[in-house]
């Protein structure tokens, strides 16, 4: 499974992002599961939300932390979101 | 010794609300204690909310809603919305019965974020049989409506030896009813199970089967349908790592306000379990004896104390270890280091030859009558 770079990308209505105060985190909550995230991991999936397409997510996240080359990790963190179905495209 | 407060602790993640001990069903291998029936009160709305918004504010996010049947509780809405504002992820355990579009609708409108609906087998007679109800036709409607609704679906068959023999069945039921996710809960011999276990055990040829049509189906249907496999720890030989480990992340409120590490601590001895009703939420995780009585290590006896693996599976169940060996601090039978593990063997002979006598006693059923007799 990989990210078409044609399709918008947005996160999946069958899981919640959510911050956890007690933990200080981003997590994904899902039927029996939850997944703690690190901060790029969030940042990443909240720039999932149905307007944008892999290009678009990379540009504005590399203007947000003013900074180039993120393209690999982003995709390459994408498409495991993707396998795990924490994000949908179309 | 046990109750050791220099563990550290950690906050509780998961808690499961146990609303009632109510349900129509009447299921041999019901996690609810034997002697449920004793235990008539419930805690009314306002110690729920407590419990939740208490629960929620030490970092408890996943909430099981569950029972008995949690559709009993007629402000069930009122609870699911309370957990919604406080920002939990809120699941619903329910047999189905009494479920209708209305109140599916009712509870995703109030914010309720999945619907865990068991089956007992993949046929009618025997589905009606084992729930001691007719309820299958209208478990299969529920399924529906559940995924009408936009709930993720979670379908969940408790496995045991009377329904085993449909594994290929169960798994086709699953993929035609559209579930998101199955659970294959292989049953856990504690509670009614326990009294069951003679005629619920499958042979160790039937968990082989089973689980190899299981793990086959799970690489077919991966990316449409994720399959939680509960193994069943009679043909391990090491025991599962119990709740996570005592205290530190799950906590389990039953009916009457009884606050539980596991939903079967009550069934100890002399473990005196604090009720929400005497104390908050944050006093009984922290500082209640119950809570802090198998935290870390201490407690072990030989073979666990120098074990190089406590830490994977501390010690394994607490509540397996006293059922089946009589001494809750020992190792759980399960494991092949247990001086107990030959109980394990034994159960499984009789087991089997319960299965192969002529004239094989029935089934407990999971009902106040028998409550009462048995306990
Ligand atoms: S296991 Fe069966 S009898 Fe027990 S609470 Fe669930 S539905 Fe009711
Ligand atoms: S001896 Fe105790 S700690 Fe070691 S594997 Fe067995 S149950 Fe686990």
């Amino acid at each position: 499974m990989s990210i078409n770079p044609d399709q918008t990308i947005k996160f999946s209505p069958m899981h919640r992002l959510q911050w956890e105060e007690a933990q200080q985190k981003d997590v994904i909550l899902y039927p029996e599961g939850m997944v703690e995230l690190n901060q790029s991991s969030a940042e990443i999936l909240k720039m999932c939300d149905g307007t944008r397409k892999l290009d678009q997510i990379i540009d504005d996240l590399e203007q947000k932390f003013a900074t180039t080359g993120l393209a690999n990790d982003i995709t390459a963190f994408l498409e495991v979101a993707l396998k795990n179905g924490w994000i949908q495209q179309n | 010794m046990a109750g050791s407060n220099k563990t550290k602790i950690t906050p509780p993640r998961w808690l499961l609300a146990e609303l009632t001990y109510a349900c129509p069903l009447q299921c041999p291998y019901c996690a609810n204690p034997i002697d449920y029936a004793k235990y008539q009160s419930e805690l009314d709305t306002e110690d729920w909310k407590r419990v939740l918004s208490q629960a929620r504010k030490m970092g408890a996010v996943q909430l099981g809603f569950s029972g008995g049947e949690p559709l009993t509780r007629k402000d069930l809405p009122e609870l699911v919305k309370h957990a919604r504002d406080l920002g939990y992820y809120s699941n619903l355990i329910t047999s189905g019965y009494g479920l209708t579009e209305e109140k599916i609708a009712q509870l995703k409108e109030a914010g309720l974020d999945h619907i865990q609906v068991s089956i007992q087998a993949s046929t009618q007679e025997l589905n009606d049989h084992l729930a001691g109800t007719e309820s299958f036709q209208h478990k299969k409607e529920v399924a529906h409506l559940v995924k009408k609704h936009g709930y993720p679906m979670v379908l969940c068959v408790v496995i045991h030896r009377e329904n085993i023999h449909q594994m290929p069945q169960i798994l086709e039921m699953a993929e035609e009813l559209g579930a998101d996710y199955l659970e294959l809960a292989n049953t856990q011999y504690y509670g009614w199970a326990h009294a069951n276990r003679d005629l619920l055990l499958p042979t160790k040829e039937q968990f082989e089967q089973a689980e190899q049509i299981a793990q086959a189906f799970k690489e077919k249907v991966a990316g449409k349908m994720k399959i939680y496999y509960v193994v069943p720890d009679f043909y391990e030989d090491r025991p599962k790592a119990c709740m996570n480990g005592w205290g530190t992340t799950f906590l389990t409120i039953a009916p009457d306000g009884v606050a539980l590490p596991c939903h079967s601590a009550r069934e100890l001895p002399d473990m005196d379990c604090p009720n929400v009703k005497d104390y908050s939420i944050e006093q009984i995780w922290n500082e209640s004896k119950t809570f802090n009585f198998f935290r870390g290590f201490e407690w072990m006896k030989e073979p666990c104390s120098s074990c190089d693996e406590k830490e994977k599976d501390f010690g394994g169940c607490r509540c397996q270890a006293y059922l089946l060996s009589g001494d809750m601090y020992a190792a759980d039978p399960v494991c092949s280091k247990s001086p107990n593990h030959h109980v394990i063997q034994d159960a499984i002979d009789s087991a089997k030859a319960s299965a192969l006598a002529d004239n094989e006693k029935p089934l407990i059923f999971r009902n106040s009558k028998n409550s009462r007799l048995l306990s």
